[in-house]
């Protein structure tokens, strides 16, 4: 698997993807999208990386291991259900600010950050997992 | 209320002060049950006016759950003597486990089963009383096994806790039963029930769980066995938790509920019967013993017997005798372990056998014991004595009616009494015997317990009116649910009870005197018997064992063929079997499309299924399952559900992926090895799951569809939630804690099978280190 040529777009074409699935990532809330499947994509991403590159060069890349990742997903998800106490309100009421940042107004909830949530976890499992496989298979 | 959690706040403590004072910390700690002792006296006024105090806070309202406690006769009596006790036991066992190394756990152990028990009889609440109750028998547990290195000591540790903690879901029922039956879960409200218990239908299904509780817990034959393997606990857990209080709560129980549920024929046959047979065989394996400690055990067993045999007699004399006979054998079975204890710590031995004549080593130490053993005989003017009494009298009153439990009484009465000089005369008279240690009285801290226990039985003897007016009375009449007035005096009056004394101390005597006799006799008779429940015991659990190491063989075959082919035709039947047996196989549908690029995506997965199927790799075969599925998610797209056929091809892509790196990292083989038939049984089960499928969703198709939630969800999504992505806003906003616990569950099964592969790769890296060593 590891051609030359496949090496050396890899990449790129992980690069494009990880931007890819924050895109889709953000834009779930009024398009097709989300966090699930901004996750997906970017494992996506990391695994043609691994295999193009070896998995070394993926665990260096995103620094910690990917457990971490998810284990911080899944602590964030559930700190963001507990901000709507802070407003009276039961465990995971979505709260919502509209600010002005140049010049555009920008929607930012705690539904938003909850997906990202979503995002670190999915990603940060099968993450794990794939990398876990592919490490002795080369 | 601070009260009932004072022990635990001090056993969180206990192991600092040892740390920073060693022995001395006992010291310190005992003043946290003495205090309580001091608390619990100045009640003693207002209990013995026959005044009950009750309180508590709402722990869940919702629940109806209170965190309630009650405190009368029975509860004081008992609490005054956990404390008691308590306070002696922590002195005591500072000096005997002076300078161990776990010396600090040991005090925060004793620390907890007192807070643990002395809740269980301040308890009004059943949930309360039930926690306790478990509590007790954790601490026990902990308690006997201290000494953890060796086996015995574990092995009679977990033979309590499973007894006990047995006995503890048997009375759990058997308080839901009486919950459900009487409609109240609090002793107080309970007790002022009256006969609804006893008339209900379901009162000897109460009656009996409820016993499986006070039987297991009070050591009754024939569950007697753990009580006696008990005593490979250090001296002082024998002395406080195996005789004076623990042990007691079974017979606690008894009395207490005795207002409610006793006085009928069950409780007046059941109780008698066991107790009279607890007692006989109680005494005669006492007499056995050549282990001082044992030889108290088992007279320990005796006397509950002895208890329990009182209680199911249940009449006013029989009432009082039992209340006068627990108090006097905490006094003086606890005052007897620590001897026994002292003995063991200043000789090194606790063999009767190896000991004699230590009368002038150890001058304190004989004394203390000599004055416990005479309220142990009930000989004249201990407290022990006037319970002795009062027991002859409740049952001579009756005659002939439990003939035969008079009988036994004065027989092990007599044994009682021979053992009591056994362990508190004989080693010190007679001749000198060497003992492993150079003989010496023990520290102050070592006698201190025993002679205030020693001291407490002739005071309360001597005082009889006022022990009786402030403790017996006032127990007697919470157990009665009446008032009693005890009014039996020390000095010993010519009559039926006296002369059956006399009996009992003849008989005594003549045991005392040939004891070695007796021993070798019981333990032919036993060694011709053979089998024990103690046996039995380890039977019980070797056979559990081995049923369940049979049950797994059978049912855990390790491989995942089996384990995919039983989930799938469970499935199976789940699916077809209600369908088909109820009548209710759903019609064929009229499909809406009439498309011809729908149908051509329909092709392209049967071809990718097809594929699947008779591919003859499996590499391709994974990768077909892949065109299948691309093909389903091109479908979703053309049905207007964008968000769902994103995901399946995320889902196929990456599983794919994955399935490729399994076959790889596992080396499977890339044919397909199975047989024909098993291809043949495999094919006929994959089948029928799609075939249920089919059916199930058809079925779904023909009911209406409830569009409140759609409706509900298309009204407020953008409204509210600020989104035009239904699905998302529902997993994100509208059902965000679903979601939740779903990437819980995404990590948990990502840890999962990380360490399942990580098993796997290490156990291949041993095969293979050990493969090279060969």
């Amino acid at each position: 698997m590891q051609t030359l040529i496949f090496r050396t777009i890899a990449p790129y074409v992980c690069a494009l993807m990880i931007l890819f699935s924050i895109f889709v990532c953000l834009r779930g809330h009024n398009e097709p999208g989300g966090g699930f499947i901004g996750g997906l994509i970017a494992v996506s991403a990391l695994a043609l990386y691994g295999i193009s590159n070896g998995v070394n060069a993926v665990r260096k890349g995103i620094i910690v291991h990917p457990m971490a990742i998810a284990g911080f997903g899944l602590l964030w998800c559930a700190m963001i259900g507990l901000v709507s106490l802070f407003f009276n309100q039961p465990f995971f009421t979505g709260q919502w600010v509209f600010p002005e940042m140049f010049g555009v107004i920008v929607a930012l909830s705690t539904p938003l950050f909850f997906d990202i949530g979503v995002y670190f976890v999915v990603v940060g499992a099968i993450t794990s997992i794939v990398l876990e496989l592919e490490e002795d298979s080369d | 209320m601070a009260g009932l959690f004072a022990p635990f706040v001090a056993a969180l403590f206990a192991p600092i002060l040892v740390k920073n004072f060693g022995a001395k910390a006992a010291l310190v700690l005992a003043i946290v049950p003495g205090l309580l002792f001091c608390h619990y006296s100045t009640m003693l006024g207002e209990i013995s006016l026959g005044q009950i105090i009750t309180g508590g806070v709402q722990w869940v309202p919702t629940l109806g759950v209170n965190f309630s406690w009650l405190i009368d006769g029975l509860s004081l009596t008992f609490a005054l003597l956990i404390s008691g006790i308590g306070a002696l036991i922590l002195i005591y066992a500072g000096a005997y486990l002076k300078g161990h190394e776990y010396l600090g756990r040991f005090l925060a152990f004793i620390l907890l089963f007192m807070g643990a028990m002395q809740g269980l009889v301040l308890s009004d609440s059943f949930l309360m009383l039930f926690v306790f109750w478990e509590l007790t028998s954790i601490t026990s547990f902990l308690l006997i096994g201290f000494d953890h290195k060796r086996e015995a000591a574990r092995r009679a540790a977990l033979q309590a806790l499973l007894v006990t903690g047995l006995g503890g879901l048997s009375l759990l029922a058997g308080l839901i039963v009486v919950w459900n039956i009487t409609g109240v879960r609090e002793m107080s409200l309970l007790l002022a029930t009256g006969d609804s218990l006893r008339e209900s239908p379901f009162y000897l299904l109460a009656f009996i769980l409820v016993l499986g509780g006070a039987f297991t817990k009070s050591a009754q034959f024939p569950l007697h066995f753990w009580l006696p393997n008990a005593m490979e606990a250090p001296t002082p857990v024998s002395a406080y938790l195996h005789s004076a209080t623990m042990v007691k709560a079974g017979v606690y129980l008894l009395m207490r509920l005795n207002p409610v549920m006793g006085d009928t024929i069950p409780w007046e046959t059941v109780l008698p019967l066991f107790g009279t047979v607890t007692l006989a065989v109680g005494t005669l394996l006492a007499v056995r013993q050549t282990d001082l400690k044992l030889m108290l055990a088992y007279t320990t067993v005796a006397s509950l017997g002895l208890l329990v045999l009182l209680v199911g007699i249940g009449t006013e004399k029989a009432i009082a005798a039992a209340t006068l006979y627990l108090i006097a054998h905490s006094l003086f079975k606890g005052a007897l372990f620590m001897i026994a204890g002292a003995i063991d710590y200043a000789t090194g031995t606790r063999d009767i056998t190896k000991l004699g004549g230590l009368r002038k080593e150890l001058p304190m130490t004989f004394v203390t014991g000599l004055i416990a053993a005479f309220s142990m005989g009930g000989i004249f003017p201990l407290y022990g004595f006037i319970a002795k009494e009062e027991i002859y009298y409740a049952l001579s009153d009756l005659w002939p009616l439990h003939a035969w439990g008079l009988i036994v009484v004065v027989l092990a009465n007599a044994l009682m009494f021979a053992i009591a000089f056994g362990v508190g005369l004989k080693p010190f008279v007679g001749r000198e015997i060497k003992t492993p240690k150079y003989a010496h009285d023990g520290p102050a801290g070592l006698l201190l317990g025993p002679i205030i226990l020693a001291l407490a039985g002739l005071a309360a003897g001597l005082f009889w009116t006022t022990s009786h007016f402030y403790f017996a009375s006032p127990t007697a009449s919470a157990v009665a649910g009446e008032v009693i007035t005890i009014t039996i005096s020390v000095v010993p009056t010519i009559n039926a009870a006296f002369l059956l004394s006399m009996v009992t101390m003849a008989f005594g005597a003549l045991a005392y005197w040939k004891l070695e006799l007796l021993r070798s006799r019981v333990a032919q008779i036993l060694a011709a018997i053979g089998w024990g429940p103690n046996r039995g015991f380890d039977q019980f659990i070797s056979g559990t064992i081995s049923v369940a190491v049979t049950v797994t063989r059978a049912t855990q075959s390790g491989k995942f063929q089996r384990y995919m082919t039983i989930t799938f035709a469970l499935l199976d039947c789940a699916l077809l079997l209600p369908m088909v047996f109820a009548g209710e196989l759903p019609v064929w549908p009229h499909f809406p499309i009439a498309r011809l690029y729908d149908w051509a995506m329909v092709l392209i997965a049967a071809i990718g299924i097809l594929a699947v199927v008779f591919a003859k790799n499996r590499l391709i075969a994974i990768v077909s399952l892949g065109i299948q599925g691309f093909a389903v998610a091109v479908i979703y797209m053309l049905y207007g559900a964008p968000d769902v056929s994103f995901t399946q091809f995320m889902v196929e892509t990456l599983s794919v992926v994955i399935l490729a790196l399994v076959m790889t990292k596992l080396n499977l083989s890339v044919e397909d090895h199975r047989l024909n038939g098993e291809r043949l049984v495999d094919f006929s089960i994959a089948a029928a799951v799609g075939i249920g499928f089919t059916l199930l969703l058809f079925k779904v198709l023909e009911g209406q569809l409830d569009l409140r939630i759609p409706h509900y969800f298309e009204k407020y999504s953008t409204s509210i939630a600020h989104g035009r992505n239904i699905v998302n806003v529902i997993l994100v906003d509208f059902r965000a804690v679903d979601t939740l616990g779903e990437i819980g569950v995404v990590m948990v099964a990502g840890l999962a099978i990380l360490a399942l592969i990580r098993i796997r790769a290490t156990r291949n890296q041993s095969a293979i280190s050990e493969g090279q060593q060969d």
